[in-house]
């Protein structure tokens, strides 16, 4: 699906300071080595196994199957992955390769702090040291998650600089990377930045959507008429969209977050409002002024709140083949109290702009349908920010 | 010949950098005249953008405070337009690939040409991705420079050969900011430079003292200096130009020993 140097259609490619060049060139190069190592692919199948707790559930959500009225709903379960998300399947990936190549320290970028914590395990895992990068602000918001990425031997370092959120740790991280790179591999959590990763991120996540198709052939026999999943860099999205990107029957849904609507500035819903540009490496949507400037962009999922998105999302958009779609803050928070009180499931606030969506979809669609909702992760990192959004101070 | 080339045909050159706007545009044009009058050879001057991810928090604040201060792509334009009514030195914009890619490289490259801006450096374009711009850069006359890395090892000669204007040679790892000292062994990257380029080459990033510069440009054809200049900036404000003036004084006085 990418070009060699890193295209998907006109997006992708390697916008970096020639500082970093090699260290992308030799990335790419390891990658390329161990991609097709069936040891390697061995190696990584036992841990997200064993020590991830992979293949992850496919869920019939009944309650909600039939409380919407329409289409069958089954949930991927990746909040059951050891540390909460879905993060940790490309964690684990990364850190293996770059303990072959050699690196004895990962950097990371991290907005819900989700990535962060996964990189703090893998790190811990495999003996590496690790250094978090994390916007002031989300420190704040996502408090539990500095302590445990603390707790596991991270250093979690707070971004003060631009609107000091996931676009200033993504900047911060590359500023780092630049300044070390023999010892150290830069761990980026999301399908975007320069080639390789967007690729990398991908292939790791991939396995999301291989499992889906695996457990519905098995369940129902035949692949779903929708795949939805919530879209910020686009993670597990892509991961939860790749195996069906062919079998054109099957919808590809990314749900964005419009923050407090995309015709307002409070928005992070690059597909619908962004236009095209080239930032942290890679071409592709952007919010952005006139001038190009990078807007400052709002949501009140800490994860889901960065400017861009990653480029294979941007050419899957221009092609027609996945569709993008906003979702509020408030349907977002509606969402995430929904599938607690109905499934008894606690979604992480990004998964719950794909849950919001799926409450939209699913009564227009026929009971003999099915969609797939991807949980990307788990919520008792936002319970504390859901209950100050509904007017409630909870201390912890 | 590129008008480039006269920056560094009389002795080794002292490269200015400033940061467009900080605090103001007229500033800007004053401590632009005040480097040059004090012999400044080129000038960079930087179009600031929201997130600049190759430079340190000297530069990143500096950047910041010129976009809160209003100002935009087309105003800079209009400083240069002016300053071009006096200042014959070769001057360059140093921005970042969406600042220009987002206005139209033409459109842009169209202005650069009207007010007079001879280059433009943009750090996050590696030599992989100049087809971005340099079709457009070479239509109309405009170097587009080009950056080697103390990393850049087995990519300096494919570099060098293609390079426009001058080269750009960064003197450490990291981002821009002064630094106490600077610990790359630059001479064999110096050399490969010189055995491969026709162009002359400057060497920037972490020189502040006279000391630094002549050291600098003793292996090269010249020194850049950025984040000392923005420093003064923000510590004299809208006094800075005298400043500048004499800071720039000392230190091409120092190229010229």
């Amino acid at each position: 699906m990418t070009n060699p140097r890193g295209r998907f259609g006109v997006h992708g490619g390697q916008y970096i300071p020639e500082t970093l060049m090699n260290a992308v060139i030799e990335l790419e190069a390891a990658y390329d080595r161990y991609r097709e190592d069936p040891a390697f692919q061995a190696e990584l199948t036992e841990l997200l196994n064993e020590y991830a707790g992979r293949p992850s559930r496919l869920y019939l959500a009944e309650k909600m199957t039939r409380e919407l009225g329409g289409a069958k709903i089954y949930l991927k379960r990746e909040d059951l992955n050891h540390t909460g998300a879905h993060k940790i399947n490309n964690v684990l990936g990364q850190a293996l390769l770059a303990k072959k190549m050699g690196k004895t320290r990962l950097i990371a970028e991290t907005g819900a702090g989700q990535h962060g914590v996964a990189t703090a395990t893998a790190a811990a895992l495999m003996g590496m040291e690790c250094v978090v990068f994390m916007g002031r602000e989300d420190t704040e918001r996502q408090a539990l998650n500095v302590y445990r990425m603390r707790l596991l031997g991270a250093e979690v370092i707070p971004v003060t600089t631009g609107t000091a959120t996931l676009k200033d740790a993504v900047s911060e991280a590359m500023r780092e990377w630049t300044r070390r790179i023999d010892d150290t591999h830069y761990c980026l959590g999301s399908v975007m930045g320069p080639h390789p990763f967007p690729t990398i991120v991908r292939d790791f996540q991939a396995v999301i959507s291989r499992e889906i198709r695996e457990q519905l052939l098995e369940k129902e026999g035949r692949l779903p008429d929708a795949v939805l999943a919530c879209v910020g860099g686009g993670s597990n999205a892509i991961g939860s969209f790749y195996h069906f990107i062919e079998d054109r029957s099957v919808r590809l849904i990314g749900c964005e977050a419009a923050g407090r609507g995309i015709d307002t500035f409070e928005t992070a819903a690059t597909m619908n409002t962004g236009r095209l540009g080239i930032f942290h490496g890679m071409k592709s949507y952007f919010c952005q002024d006139e001038y190009g400037q990078i807007a400052p962009v709002y949501s009140i999922s800490a994860g889901l709140d960065y400017p861009g998105v990653g480029p294979e999302h941007a050419w899957l958009h221009d092609i027609g083949r996945a569709e993008y779609v906003p979702v509020t803050d408030e349907e977002a928070v509606e969402a995430f109290e929904y599938l607690a009180r109905t499934e008894g499931i606690i979604p992480a606030i990004e998964s719950a702009h794909a849950v919001a969506y799926a409450r939209k979809l699913a009564p227009t669609m026929g009971k003999d349908q099915i969609i797939v909702i991807t949980l990307s992760g788990r919520g008792d990192k936002d319970c504390a920010a859901i209950a100050r959004y509904r007017g409630e101070d909870l201390h912890e | 010949m590129s008008n480039i080339a006269r920056a560094f045909d009389h002795g080794k050159a002292f490269i200015a950098f400033l940061t467009c706007g900080d605090p103001d545009l007229e500033t800007t044009a004053a401590a632009v005249r005040a480097a040059v009058e004090n012999g400044a050879d080129l000038i960079e001057l930087g179009i600031p953008f929201s997130d600049p991810t190759a430079e340190g928090p000297v530069i990143q604040a500096a950047n910041l405070r010129a976009l809160q201060g209003g100002v935009t792509t087309d105003r800079i334009f209009g400083l240069v337009e002016e300053l071009r009514r006096d200042v014959r030195v070769p001057m360059v914009f140093m921005t970042y690939a969406n600042v220009i890619y987002s206005y139209g490289a033409e459109r842009f490259l169209d202005a650069c040409v009207r007010i007079g801006i001879d280059g433009v450096i943009l750090p996050d374009l590696p030599y992989e991705e100049k087809g971005e711009f340099l079709p457009q850069c070479q239509a109309r006359g405009i170097d587009l420079i080009s950056l080697i890395a103390p990393t850049s090892e087995s990519r300096i000669a494919m570099i060098a050969r293609e390079a426009e204007g001058f080269i750009y040679l960064v003197s450490s790892l990291g981002v821009t900011g002064t630094r106490s000292e600077i610990t790359t062994d630059l001479t064999a990257i110096c050399q490969a430079i010189r055995e491969a380029a026709s162009v002359p080459f400057a060497i920037g990033f972490g020189i502040s003292t006279p000391e630094q510069a002549r050291r600098m440009a003793e292996l090269s054809d010249g020194a850049i200096v950025g984040s000392a200049i923005v420093k003064i900036m923000a510590q004299y404000g809208r006094e800075a130009p005298g400043h500048v003036g004499a800071y720039v004084r000392e230190m091409k006085d120092a190229l010229r020993d």
